[in-house]
């Protein structure tokens, strides 16, 4: 199982990076392994909308489950990611690359600090 | 009260809980609850309880001894008997949805077959395993275009010349959403579609409207279904089945969503129920639609075998997050429809759409040279049911129809005002030459002061 170290996380299995003030958020490697094939993607908002931390990003459908992607950080949704719509399997592929779901302009890069660092994440995977 | 337990069972599971007597069992229940006077009749043998059963049942008059020109939305067809016959198997006859599916391959090939009736009827993609019946079909629609849009677009359009009892339905399912309005079915747009076109905007989910529309004209959508697409809406089209052995389908239309009541598919009018709901959709909405879906695929050893697919979209998996709390379907009605329509072939249906269509238009041009009656929207086309209108109230002319054994039709004032002394008649393959003449001679004899 991957976990970067240069990534956030939180239980509920999302990723975020920030850079510039700018929130990159996917699913992670544990996370897209528990799904196991993903089949199709729905994202619960557009470019534009105001989110808070806690309100549901996406709807990822695997062929044997069905998971809510939980927003991480509150902000702006600046772009979603149009590539894991047309070809959901990029998750399984590349949860940390190609595979990220949406950028969001980071209304307090404070909310990062109650978010799981990558050795707390992998301790917290391991224990499940 | 037939209860299986011997006296025996009853001490030994009394002793068991540690009380002496059964009506120990009710001490909990304050005592002057425990065993209130319930007023109820004498006792009566099953012999004397049939008996007075059918002696009410037989004050209904029926399709069987009346002549009936009523439809709006329910319709008297011939049922063939291979249709009662085959779904009285004991295979089929107990089945109710299945919970472990696929052990059901029989049950889920006849859904199957269902669903693939639907789409080649429809011109749809894609036919779920079908819903309670038409009303609650057309508001499953309704929350299907709501959460494609996850509630940011605040308005459905409803024609006014969808069924009344449709609009009430959805407005019942969607009553707990106060942000929502449902709009266009009000008298002042009233029925002409042009008026509902206008209002048409980019905060609407979805317009619907019926085909032919609840006073069986058909109408030309291709305005409509335009001006909906061009401000991103979607369209829904209940249907009458029947009318599409001869009508373009919904799908060719460019409906998103085509719905309907399947009742006239082989299922007897029984008083209002059970009837079947059918609901299909174009592929982008695949996996937005509600209810149950069985797909074909192949087993381990590449035999042919049936599965429920698709169900992650469904209650039982997604809990709250589903958008319907649909997750059943109804099965021996899907069933009766399936086997109608496998029953009368391509072009048996065909058949029986263009007799319903020939014998309704029979009709309107023999009672339009009564005097005293006009056929209403004369210049819209029609399928198997018209408006008249009569100089007399409707009420007096259902009296006088039903003393000579003739349910006259649908007293439409009562849902639409605008529409006084308006009769709406709906006329099936059932309905004969003579039966027709016999009603106008009828009608001839109406006094008109």
């Amino acid at each position: 199982m991957l976990v970067p170290q240069e990534f956030k996380y939180q239980k509920t299995d999302e990723w975020v990076k920030i850079v510039d003030g700018v929130a990159t958020i996917g699913i992670t490697d544990y996370a897209q392994d528990a799904l196991s094939d993903v089949v199709f993607v729905e994202f619960a908002v557009d470019p534009d909308d105001e989110i808070s931390a806690g309100d549901s990003l996406a709807t990822i459908e695997s062929v044997k489950a069905a998971a809510e992607v939980i927003f991480p950080v509150s902000g702006k949704v600046i772009e979603v990611n149009q590539a894991v719509v047309d070809a959901p399997e990029i998750l399984n592929d590349q949860p940390y690359g190609d595979g990220w779901l949406i950028k969001v302009q980071v209304a307090d890069e404070s909310e990062m600090d109650v978010l799981l660092d990558a050795a707390a994440y992998d301790a917290y995977c391991k224990d499940r | 009260m037939f209860t299986p337990h011997t006296i025996h069972d009853v001490e030994v599971m009394l002793k068991s809980i540690g009380v002496e007597k059964i009506e120990d069992l009710f001490q909990e229940i304050p005592e002057q609850f425990r065993y209130p006077d319930l007023s109820l009749a004498p006792r009566l043998t099953e012999m004397e309880a049939v008996a007075e059963l059918e002696n009410i049942a037989s004050a209904n008059g029926t399709t069987k001894e009346f002549l009936s020109f009523l439809g709006a939305g329910a319709y008297d067809h011939y049922i063939p008997a291979a249709v009662d016959n085959l779904l009285q198997r004991g295979e089929f006859y107990t089945a109710y949805t299945p919970y472990q599916p696929e052990i059901s391959q029989g049950t889920l090939q006849a859904i199957f077959e269902f669903q693939s009736l639907i789409c080649r009827l429809t011109g749809m993609d894609v036919s779920n395993a079908s819903h309670y019946d038409g009303a609650t079909a057309a508001a499953e629609a309704v929350i299907l275009a709501t959460g494609h849009f996850r509630n940011k677009r605040k308005k459905v359009l409803l024609s006014r010349a969808l069924n009344p009892q449709y609009r009430q339905t959805i407005r019942t399912y969607m009553q707990t959403d106060g942000s929502l309005q449902i709009l266009g079915d009000d008298a002042e747009t009233g029925i002409d579609i042009k008026n509902l076109i206008a209002q048409i905007d980019n905060n609407t989910a979805l317009v619907m409207v019926q085909y032919p529309d609840f006073f069986g004209r058909i109408i030309d959508y291709k305005e409509l279904v335009e001006t909906a697409h061009a401000n991103g809406a979607l369209v829904a089209m209940a249907v009458n089945p029947t009318a599409l052995g001869l009508l373009t389908p919904p799908g060719d239309l460019g409906a998103d969503i085509a719905l309907g009541e399947g009742q006239p598919l082989g299922i007897p009018l029984s008083f209002g129920g059970p009837y079947l709901g059918f609901f299909a959709v174009k592929d982008a909405l695949l996996r937005k639609i509600a209810g149950r879906l069985v797909g074909q695929t192949v087993d381990a050893e590449g035999k042919l075998a049936y599965v429920l697919t698709l169900t992650a979209r469904e209650q039982h998996i997604r809990r709250e997050k589903a958008s319907s709390n649909i997750c059943s379907n109804q099965g021996l009605m899907t069933l009766a429809a399936t086997i109608y329509l496998s029953v009368l072939g391509k072009h048996g249906f065909r058949q029986v759409s263009n007799l319903c269509y020939q014998k309704a238009h029979y009709a309107a041009e023999q009672i339009s040279s009564i005097h005293g009656f006009e056929v209403m929207f004369p210049e819209t086309p029609f399928f198997h049911e018209f408006v008249i209108r009569s100089e007399q109230p409707v009420d007096e002319l259902l009296e006088h129809l039903l003393d000579h054994d003739i349910f006259g039709g649908y007293k439409l004032e009562n849902d639409y005002p605008e529409l006084q002394n308006c009769l709406m008649l709906a006329v099936t393959e059932k309905i004969s030459r003579e039966d027709i003449d016999y009603l106008c001679n009828i009608l001839g004899e109406v006094d008109h002061d």
